[in-house]
């Protein structure tokens, strides 16, 4: 069949719209990534680069791959990036945990006022995002060490005698992964209540719920592709955090972001780096997918 | 129009002085930051009626419903149900249950799930449920939708699915807004007939608001018309039709033709009331309320009035001269507007019984119309 011109042209203009986008991540993720895997198949040496080369070309079309699996051998072997990386699933989790029971009433109470109160209470949501969050974080020491606000007010009122050491801890990790993390929480779950059509929780009163039982057995299963949407972007970027347990996490808060920037940075074992890179990666990606399919799965099923 | 109500439902327990109302309204107000949105209403409904409120939107009609379901509190009066004072009880402990407007249906549970959301409410045992929800399921015609969530059905099906999730809970009142009015107008007309028969079976009480006047006189027992929060008449659809209590009524339900005058006296010939914009007296046989000297309106319906072509004008009959302007051809009958020699216009309508292409009245022709003094409403204006 021949198309037409205009056809064609909106075909075209269609495919750049697509392209461009898709060239975006090719050039800056996935090419970035397989660099990373490439290197993590490495070995480390003293140079430049800091590793050997994985394929080395003989000449013609003949290559040679000098590969190894040392770095993720040493990986599973040494007690310490695991227990890094079940720490961070740990603090991601219940980080995750905490945005969800803060965030859930802050997003219902926003859904339910109307107008102008609506619009100011999500604006306070987004607020944050105007400052730096290096600054942010940078705040919270201020708030936190010995001679900061916290200890100072606590102190004035009698009920310490001695500062807390709140800094450094994992407290600190969790206070400031939730507030970094909020508005991601927040936000999502807004957008699936403020969908939910009032009538169905006077559907549910007149056909004798009390509010508790029509939260439960009809607010709380219909906002759960919100749950799960701001679940995800709250945990993943959690997981990989390096800012918040390098300025407000003790020397015990073992994350796996941390771990990785002293592999490249103070150790220069670019290698050993990329390979603690490319499992936090599989980590993530492995429950995404499943994810992925169980939608699919259910989508199926309604049909 | 036509009449749903079987023979034994002909009994009408307002008129009976034994009787006590099921429900009782009593002056009941709201109002919205000084807007008042029902002012002061009282209103009886009996055991077993299914008793419509109309009025177009925003007479108040739906947050009157509101208010007996317990979604709105009112600002003043008293909500009496089975003789128990509900005026305060929340929604979620009256024995009333509501189809709403949209249906609110629960999208995340199919069929089945939400015909049994308030009886689970009730906590019943589990067999129990599953008894009556497939027995109202069977009586809706839906058992073989059990397990469809609710946007994969039709509007129609949706409407039986909330009309099963209020009856199974067997409320004491059901209360209904707008039920078929996201219906196309065939499926409509069955669903009527489907709802006065399932009201008549299941022996409960419905109180139905609506804006349709059809639908509200051919399904209900007795009808409240609201207009600006106010109840402006109570009454059978007959006795509404018929004797409007107001000017507004007559406007508001069917067609009305309307005459300004002044009751003058009343003799043995009839009631004659004199006509400025006629030029002569309208005679009636009723003078409702009004007394003599005071300004009325004379209201007729344009099937009361007969169409003649010119000829001798009909004895004892109220007659008027005229032009035909407009023919509306309904199928079943005709409606004709007829320009009168004062310069205004009058509908009368004919049923169209011979079986015929030709028009006996055509335009531009020069008929009387006429109607028995009989006929004629009398409205203090």
């Amino acid at each position: 069949m021949m198309l037409r011109f205009s056809q064609i042209q909106n075909r075209m203009g269609r495919l750049l719209v697509l392209l461009i986008p898709y060239l975006w991540m090719l050039v800056f993720f996935l090419l970035p990534f397989l660099i990373l895997v490439r290197i993590s198949f490495s070995e480390t040496r003293i140079g430049l680069p800091p590793y050997t080369e994985v394929f080395e070309w003989l000449g013609g079309l003949a290559f040679e791959i000098k590969g190894s699996l040392v770095n993720y051998h040493f990986l599973f072997s040494d007690n310490l990036y695991l227990a890094a990386y079940a720490n961070s699933i740990k603090i991601a989790a219940i980080s995750t945990l905490i945005c969800l029971i803060i965030g859930y009433p802050m997003a219902l109470g926003i859904s339910r006022v109307k107008g102008q109160v609506r619009t100011f209470l999500l604006m306070l949501v987004i607020l944050p995002f105007w400052t730096s969050f290096l600054i942010r974080v940078y705040a919270w020491i201020g708030l936190l060490k010995n001679e900061g606000l916290i200890n100072h007010v606590l102190q004035w009122v009698g009920l310490i005698d001695h500062p807390l050491p709140l800094l450094h801890s994992t407290f600190a990790v969790y206070l400031g992964i939730s507030y970094s993390y909020l508005p991601f929480m927040v936000l999502p779950l807004y957008a699936t209540l403020e969908k939910m059509d009032p009538a169905l929780l006077e559907a549910a009163a007149d056909l004798g719920a009390k509010p508790m039982q029509a939260f439960l057995r009809v607010t709380l299963p219909q906002s759960l592709p919100g749950i799960i949407a701001g679940s995800m972007l709250v945990f993943i970027p959690s997981i990989g955090e390096f800012v918040i347990p390098d300025l407000l996490g003790g020397t015990d808060t073992l994350m796996i972001g941390k771990v990785l920037w002293n592999e490249f940075f103070l150790n220069r074992d670019w290698p050993l780096a990329s390979s603690v890179a490319v499992i936090m990666l599989i980590i993530l990606v492995v429950p995404l997918v499943w994810w992925q399919r169980h939608q699919q799965k259910l989508e199926d099923q309604s049909q | 129009m036509t009449v749903l109500r079987s023979a034994n439902h002909f009994q009408e327990p307002w008129t009976s002085p034994d009787e006590d109302p099921f429900i009782r309204i009593e002056n009941i107000t709201k109002t919205y930051d000084g807007e008042v949105a029902v002012n002061d209403v009282s209103l009886e409904i009996y055991k077993n009626e299914l008793f419509s409120l109309l009025g177009s939107s925003g007479c108040g009609k739906t947050t009157l419903l509101r208010m007996i379901a317990g979604f709105e509190k009112p600002n003043n009066g008293r909500i009496i149900i089975d003789g128990v004072d509900m005026t305060n009880v929340p929604p979620f402990e009256r024995p009333v249950n509501m189809v709403f407007q949209s249906y609110a249906l629960f999208p995340h549970m199919n069929v089945e799930q939400n015909v049994a959301f308030g009886l689970k409410q009730e906590g019943l045992a589990k067999s129990e449920v599953a008894d009556r929800v497939a027995t109202m399921l069977k009586r809706v015609e839906l058992e073989s939708f059990a397990k469809r969530k609710p946007h994969q059905m039709s509007g129609g099906q949706r409407q039986r699915v909330a009309l099963a999730r209020a009856l199974v809970k067997l409320p004491k009142v059901l209360l209904l807004d707008e039920p078929l009015a996201a219906l196309d107008k065939k499926l409509r007309e069955r669903t009527q007939f489907e709802l006065v028969n399932l009201q008549e079976l299941m022996g409960i009480t419905f109180i139905m608001v609506t804006h349709d006047q059809e639908e509200a006189m051919t399904m209900s027992g007795r009808i409240g018309v609201m207009n600006g929060g106010m109840l402006q008449q109570v009454g059978t659809p007959s006795q509404i039709y018929e004797f409007p209590a107001s000017r507004f009524i007559a406007d508001f339900i069917g067609t009305a033709n309307m005459f300004e005058g002044v009751l003058q006296h009343e003799t043995e010939d009839g009631v004659f009331i004199h006509c400025p914009e006629l030029g002569h007296d309208i005679v009636v046989t009723r003078r409702g309320a009004a007394e003599n000297g005071a300004p009325v309106n004379v209201m007729i319906r344009p099937e009361k009035m007969r169409i003649n072509l010119e000829g001798d004008p009909s004895q004892g009959m109220n007659n008027l001269k005229g032009v035909v302007k407009d023919i509306g051809y309904l199928g079943d009958m005709s409606i004709y507007h007829v320009l009168l020699t004062n310069g205004r216009t009058v509908q009368a309508s004919q049923l169209n019984f011979q079986h015929t292409q030709e028009r006996k009245i055509t335009w531009e022709d020069e008929v009387v119309v006429s109607w028995h003094a009989d006929n004629a409403v009398v409205l203090v204006q």
